[in-house]
């Protein structure tokens, strides 16, 4: 394993958006974060800045108002990058899915690499779901260089 | 210049990374740890650095990149004046310079939030440039000098002489280093009310660049604090450490505060305390009048 793709896979740091779900999910993101799960032994950080993330984390469905946004987050990334769907919301539109003002999954405005479901879903499933985009996060740089 | 002092020069330049990321990387086990987490691996500051040095290239124009360089090149040459044991007062300016360049660099993008956290950059140096300069002015006013080989030389420790000077120089090494109360331009701890403050509009490699300065700073402000006590030299470095895990404990107990508290705790507890600090000295003889 070269030294960059170790780094790669060693720190990969977040940028969390919420389109507007219940704020369920966004509550099991930010428990990865406490003492219990403790994410950071992994090096992952929650940034907060798109400029600065390699994984995008969104949860709740997106809407005719904030796919404008959710999209400029996404192109504001620099690449390699991932986007992790997270909960039943994010990947399908969930129990939202009819509604007048939903487009539904964010799948319909940016390309999505990880599907997490669940509502909403546990942490461990979260932390997997991250280490699955690790590999892909790799897989995408290598072929960039 | 002789040919030791470039190889010494060389081999700082080698060292304070790998020494500044070490530490960095003690910074954030300790941090863990105060929490009640386990905390990254020691190595964890390097792995994001060759992270951010692999990430495509992102930058609004060249303004910025520039300044960032510049912020790397003139810390760089603070930290070999340093090493080459070189005047006090020149190196601080130098270091001032190289802070007043984050602030142009986040000046020159049309950023709302680079732009406020530049403001505070400047709030910052404001509030920890005089203690820094009264520092070596009392330094002076105690060894005579203000070269860094003539302080290295002097066979009193200073800090017998120079104990509040000591301790307005760890204010200013709070603000330094950007931890809490004094953690106010950069939100470095993912607070988020400026997304990322003066670093908002850097990405990528030019991040990194940004980090790795971070590191020399880091060992060249440790070091004007060894200085306090010289020989031996290993009595300097213990002290210098105990004041960097000082301040990672401050971190963790502190919120974080308004710049206006910090404007006033720097003017008036940091320029106060080096002020008393030399009446002392000068008027009550404990000094040593060349």
């Amino acid at each position: 394993m070269g030294l960059i793709t170790k780094s790669r896979i060693k720190s990969p740091w977040i940028v969390h958006y919420s389109c507007g779900g219940c704020n369920g999910c966004d509550i099991e993101i930010l428990a990865c974060l406490t003492p219990l799960y403790d994410v950071e032994r992994f090096g992952i950080l929650n940034m907060g800045n798109p400029k600065h993330a390699d994984i995008l984390t969104v949860t709740g469905p997106v809407n005719h108002r904030n796919y404008r946004v959710l999209k400029n987050l996404y192109e504001q990334m620099p690449d390699p990058k991932v986007v992790l769907a997270i909960g039943a919301c994010a990947c399908t539109g969930g129990v939202f899915h009819n509604c007048y003002n939903v487009l539904g999954g964010i799948d319909k405005v940016i390309p999505v690499d990880v599907y997490i479901p669940g509502c909403a879903p546990r942490p461990e499933t979260i932390i997997d779901g991250v280490i699955m985009a690790l590999k892909k996060l790799n897989e995408k740089g290598s072929k960039a260089e | 210049m002789n040919g030791s002092d470039i190889l010494m020069a060389l081999a700082a330049l080698a060292l304070a990374p790998l020494i500044g990321g070490i530490l960095r990387g003690l910074d954030r086990i300790l941090t863990a740890r105060m929490q009640g987490r386990i905390g990254p691996p020691l190595w964890q500051p390097f792995y994001d650095f060759i992270k951010l040095c692999a990430k495509s290239k992102k930058a609004s124009h060249r303004g910025p990149v520039v300044w960032a360089w510049a912020y790397l090149v003139l810390t760089v040459t603070a930290w070999l004046l340093f090493v080459l044991r070189q005047d006090l007062l020149i190196l601080l300016f130098i270091l001032a310079f190289a802070g007043a360049s984050l602030a142009l660099g986040a000046f020159s993008v049309r950023s709302p939030y680079a732009h406020f956290g530049a403001y505070r950059e400047l709030l910052q140096m404001l509030a920890y440039e005089p203690i820094l300069l009264l520092a070596a002015v009392a330094i002076f006013l105690k060894t005579g000098s203000f070269m860094v080989g003539d302080v290295l030389g002097f066979e009193q420790p200073l800090l017998i002489s120079l104990p509040l000077t000591l301790v307005a120089v760890l204010i200013a090494l709070g603000i330094k280093m950007r931890k809490s109360p004094f953690d106010i331009a950069a939100s470095e701890h993912a607070h988020q009310e400026l997304v990322r403050g003066v670093y908002t509009e850097y990405s990528g490699p030019t991040l990194a660049l940004i980090e790795l300065t971070h590191w020399y700073e880091l060992v060249l402000v440790l070091g004007i604090i060894s200085l306090f006590w010289v020989i031996p030299l290993w009595v300097g470095i213990i002290i210098a450490l105990s004041c960097y895990f000082l301040e990672i404990l401050i971190d963790n107990i502190t919120a974080r505060l308004r710049w206006s508290w910090m404007l006033t705790v720097g003017w008036s507890l940091g320029v106060g305390l080096i002020l008393l600090n030399i009446v002392i000295v000068e008027f009550f003889g404990l000094g040593l009048r060349l």
